[in-house]
């Protein structure tokens, strides 16, 4: 097949060749169309194979009646309709890197500006005696198949040589063909890479009970010709096995032939040396997929091909894009019937890990998870048996959540047979949800929100989940969780400057140790900022660096109120309210109060807040008015403040009949440890000194009840237009335990809710939080 | 056109608002520090109806530099006056900054 007459034409666009047309090389194809590349260059590729790229993921498939059409990755139209030149059937021979031009086995030659090295990679033949007789087959393309398919209709037993993850796909399928099925593997288990001993031995058994024999630390010394079938493997410990077919899946090999009769830098063991742009020791030609070799590794899945694919096209385009950094090996399967996961550092290596076991030999379930020293991260997992952990422990994996406090529910079985998954509120924007496409959990929001409204049209959108389908179930729960937060709030973006959420600003200004806007809004935002950013991000960097807030690099951050320390009326005019500690005032400031009062013919007021306000002053008057009230001990209340405004009282033990404890006293003191803390909107506190409740605490964010063993603590009440009922967070506390518990919390609401989120309604919105 | 010395450069606060009276009217001047740019328009809020323009917070919307109202958080286009919520139009004064003075003519 080929378009190449059609479309090669002579143009003055440069060349760019793609050598190699697996699901690599065409996942680059599609990023080069994506980009629009062919405004730039003549793209054509060559591919061995007779077809254009197929999902060789699903390769089994062709088996179970798909066929060739069913598995392509595209129609040829893709290619005309990009302006995409493609011949198959068409090898490249040889690469000159100094002319820059390749030559096929035809004898014709084509100049390059770049070259796309896609080459894949070929499975390894062990090089036993006899390995190249009649009737033996590697498993890799759909010629390979056609070929066992056509065997297998003469033959009685087949026997795959190799027992990982592809050898096993290769046995279910010579099982599915009608063949007595045999598995001979040289390390001492199945899946070595992947599953740990009692994994391996666990999957053995499965596998044998379904009548495939397995053959572990077993080494066929040479192929000869069998008595009672075609071949006869002799084994080194002297066993022998008669087969008819046999089928080698022993790993995979890079192929590099290619780069190395150019000269390229190859690795020891093989593969073309790249970089982190995917370039090759040659700058102009690139290597991508599995024949890339990338720190010393080749990676064998199309996940992190894809990713090398996106990386080379924009680097190529000369787009700033990402760098590649490796990707995550991780991998869920179904292989014979039976469930098979392997997450990370599976094998325990990390030094001083600890570890979690579950098994079960009734269900012929086992679990594993392997946890970092203090039992927070989640380092590795195995699962053989039920994929069904798989999702939420990846998630944890990936993503470095903090593991439950008892991590060991995450793999034990539940009575209602659904395991104890993680919220998807939980998963941080960035999560990845479909490794192949690299499509994270902000994609799929965005895809929603800019009007994708089903699965469908997301995974046509995004093509998540169009990839080894993996992760079909969780993306599924992703959408869903979307679609039903949509219409509440669609963007989490705080305005047109910064496309972040309060709480990613937050994490932004503390860790990059930001310590002004103008900063934060060089490094992640844009343009000048506006009345709803500016507030924000001039209360958050109060928060964390606690930094003078009409200090020069911050005053223009800060609305009029903040600005002047006092509350605009509607008038223009202001109020002024000082602070009153737990609503306790000795008659000496009384009287200051009402001095100054009457000196700037103010109107005076008792507050709500059992504090006193003071209304009518003009801006220019507010210097002296505060020149007055700091000289005899007064500071602002912050009335205004999206901050601490006042801890409310009764009057206690000291002089009431009924009181248990000293509410008096603790107020105050809850007073000054919390005034000035800014946070995302107001915080009321109360202090009651008994459970009569005169202080109203339980209508406060924080509120504070004595009992006879100490202090109850309320949080997360509201009064205003829409009430709460503040919670019982904990009972009987000490004073050290109660201030303790408050810190805690108001850290936490500080750090995680919503610009301009009342503790209630953050509450509500928490994974868990109480809803009413 | 007749310029009237209002205030000097230290005067002005960068990306926000001060107040001057002159011509017994208040006018509040603007400073985006980028490129020193001033902004002068009427001090009064015709919606709020008081005189405390010079004390809102300075936002860019869509790329046109604006100043939100304290009271009622509308928003006005520094150069042009216009109201971007409401079908109202501010006062705006010519404005220039001259040897680190700043000087006002009616428009």
């Amino acid at each position: 097949m080929s378009n190449i007459t059609q479309l090669i034409r002579n143009t003055d666009k440069p060349h760019l060749i793609i050598v190699g047309n697996g699901m690599v090389g065409h996942h680059f194809i599609e990023q080069l169309a994506q980009l629009g590349a062919h405004q730039n260059y003549k793209i054509t590729v060559f591919g061995e194979e007779p077809n254009l790229a197929y999902d060789r993921v699903h390769l089994s498939e062709y088996f179970t009646g798909k066929s060739y059409h069913d598995l392509a990755m595209s129609e040829p139209s893709f290619y005309d309709n990009n302006d995409i030149a493609y011949e198959t059937s068409a090898r490249v021979t040889a690469i000159d890197s100094l002319a820059k031009n390749i030559q096929l086995a035809d004898g014709r030659e084509f100049s390059f500006e770049k070259l796309i090295l896609a080459t894949g990679s070929y499975p390894f033949v062990p090089p036993i005696k006899g390995h190249d007789r009649e009737n033996t087959f590697v498993y890799r393309t759909l010629d390979d198949l056609d070929a066992i398919r056509e065997c297998a209709q003469s033959a009685k037993t087949g026997t795959v040589v190799g027992g990982g993850l592809l050898g096993l796909e290769a046995a279910n399928a010579l099982k599915n063909l009608g063949l007595k099925t045999s598995v001979v593997e040289f390390a001492p288990r199945l899946m070595p890479v992947q599953l740990d001993e009692t994994g391996g031995a666990l999957l053995r058994n499965m596998i044998s009970t379904l009548g495939v024999d397995v053959y572990t630390a077993t080494a066929t010394t040479q192929i000869v010709a069998g008595n009672d079938a075609v071949h006869r493997m002799e084994f080194a410990n002297g066993d022998y096995l008669e087969t008819d077919l046999i089928l080698f899946s022993a790993g995979i090999r890079p192929q590099d032939a290619l780069a190395k009769q150019a000269q390229l830098k190859v690795g020891e063991r093989g593969g073309i040396v790249v970089n982190d742009y995917c370039q090759t020791s040659h700058d102009d030609i690139y290597a991508i997929g599995e024949c890339a070799l990338w720190e010393g590794r080749i990676f064998g899945l199309v996940a992190p091909g894809y990713s090398m694919a996106k990386v080379a096209a924009n680097h190529i385009l000369g787009f700033q894009g990402e760098a590649f950094t490796g990707a995550d090996m991780s991998t869920k399967l179904k292989l014979l019937g039976c469930d098979v996961g392997s997450i990370g550092d599976a094998h325990q290596t990390t030094p001083s890990a600890k570890r979690f076991v579950y098994q079960d030999d009734f269900l012929n379930v086992y679990r594993k998870m392997v946890v970092s020293e203090d039992g927070t991260k989640l380092l590795g997992a195995v699962l053989v048996g039920d994929n069904s952990y798989y999702d939420t422990l990846l998630q944890y994996y990936l993503n470095g959540i903090t593991l439950p406090s008892n991590p060991q529910s995450l793999i034990l079985p539940v009575s209602d047979g659904e395991p104890v998954g993680l919220g998807i509120d939980m998963l941080p924007a960035t999560a990845s949800i479909c490794s192949c496409h690299n499509v994270t959990k902000q994609d799929i929001a965005e895809t929603i929100s800019s009007g994708s409204m089903t699965l469908g049209e997301v995974k046509r959108v995004t093509k998540a989940s169009t990839g080894c389908g993996g992760c079909s179930a969780l993306l599924k729960k992703v959408v869903d969780n979307e679609l039903l937060a949509l219409g509440v709030e669609v963007s989490t973006d705080i305005c047109e400057h910064f496309s972040y959420t309060r709480q990613d600003l937050y994490n932004l200004v503390k860790i990059d140790e930001i310590k002004t806007f103008k900063e934060l809004l060089d490094k992640y935002g844009k343009g000048k900022g506006c009345e709803v950013c500016k507030p924000a991000v001039g209360n958050i960097l109060a928060s964390v660096w606690n930094d003078f807030v009409l200090k020069k690099e911050h005053v223009s951050l800060q609305d009029t109120n903040d600005r002047y320390l006092a509350n605009m009326q509607k008038d223009g005019t202001y109020s002024v309210v000082p602070r009153i500690p737990g609503g306790e005032i000795t008659p000496d400031k009384l009287i200051v109060l009402g001095e100054v009062a009457k000196k700037y013919n103010l109107y005076t007021k008792i507050t709500g807040g059992q504090r006193i306000d003071l209304f009518g002053a003009t801006l220019s008057e507010l210097p002296h008015i505060w020149e007055e009230l700091i000289a005899v001990g007064f500071e602002t209340g912050q009335a205004y403040g999206k901050s601490v405004r006042t801890v409310k009282s009764c009057v206690g033990s000291t002089w009431c009949r009924f009181g248990v404890n000293d509410s008096m006293t603790m107020a105050i003191d809850i007073e000054n440890r919390y005034k000035g803390l800014r946070s995302p909107h107001k915080l009321k506190f109360a202090v009651s000194g008994c459970t009569r409740e005169c202080a109203e605490a339980q209508s406060k964010d924080i509120g504070v009840i004595a009992t006879e063993g100490g202090w109850n603590l309320y949080v997360c009440g509201n009064g205003g237009m829409k009430p709460r009922h503040a919670d019982l967070f904990a009972t009987d506390l000490t004073d050290q335990q109660l201030i303790t518990y408050i810190d805690r919390l108001l850290m936490f609401y500080v750090k995680t809710a919503d610009r301009l989120q009342r503790t209630s309604v953050w509450m509500e919105s928490l994974e868990g939080g109480w809803t009413t | 056109m007749s310029w009237i010395k209002v205030c000097s450069y230290e005067d002005l606060v960068a990306n926000a608002g001060i107040a001057v009276k002159v011509m017994d009217k208040q006018v509040a001047i603007f400073l985006d520090p980028e490129f020193n740019q001033l902004f002068a328009l009427s001090n009064w809020d015709p919606i709020g109806k008081a005189n405390v323009m010079s004390r809102g917070l300075m936002a860019e919307i869509e790329g046109v530099l604006t100043v939100a109202s304290p009271l009622y958080k509308q928003k006005y286009c520094l150069s042009t006056g216009v109201c971007i919520d409401e079908d109202i139009v501010l006062p705006i004064w010519n404005v220039k900054l001259e040897n680190d003075v700043v000087w006002l003519a009616p428009k």
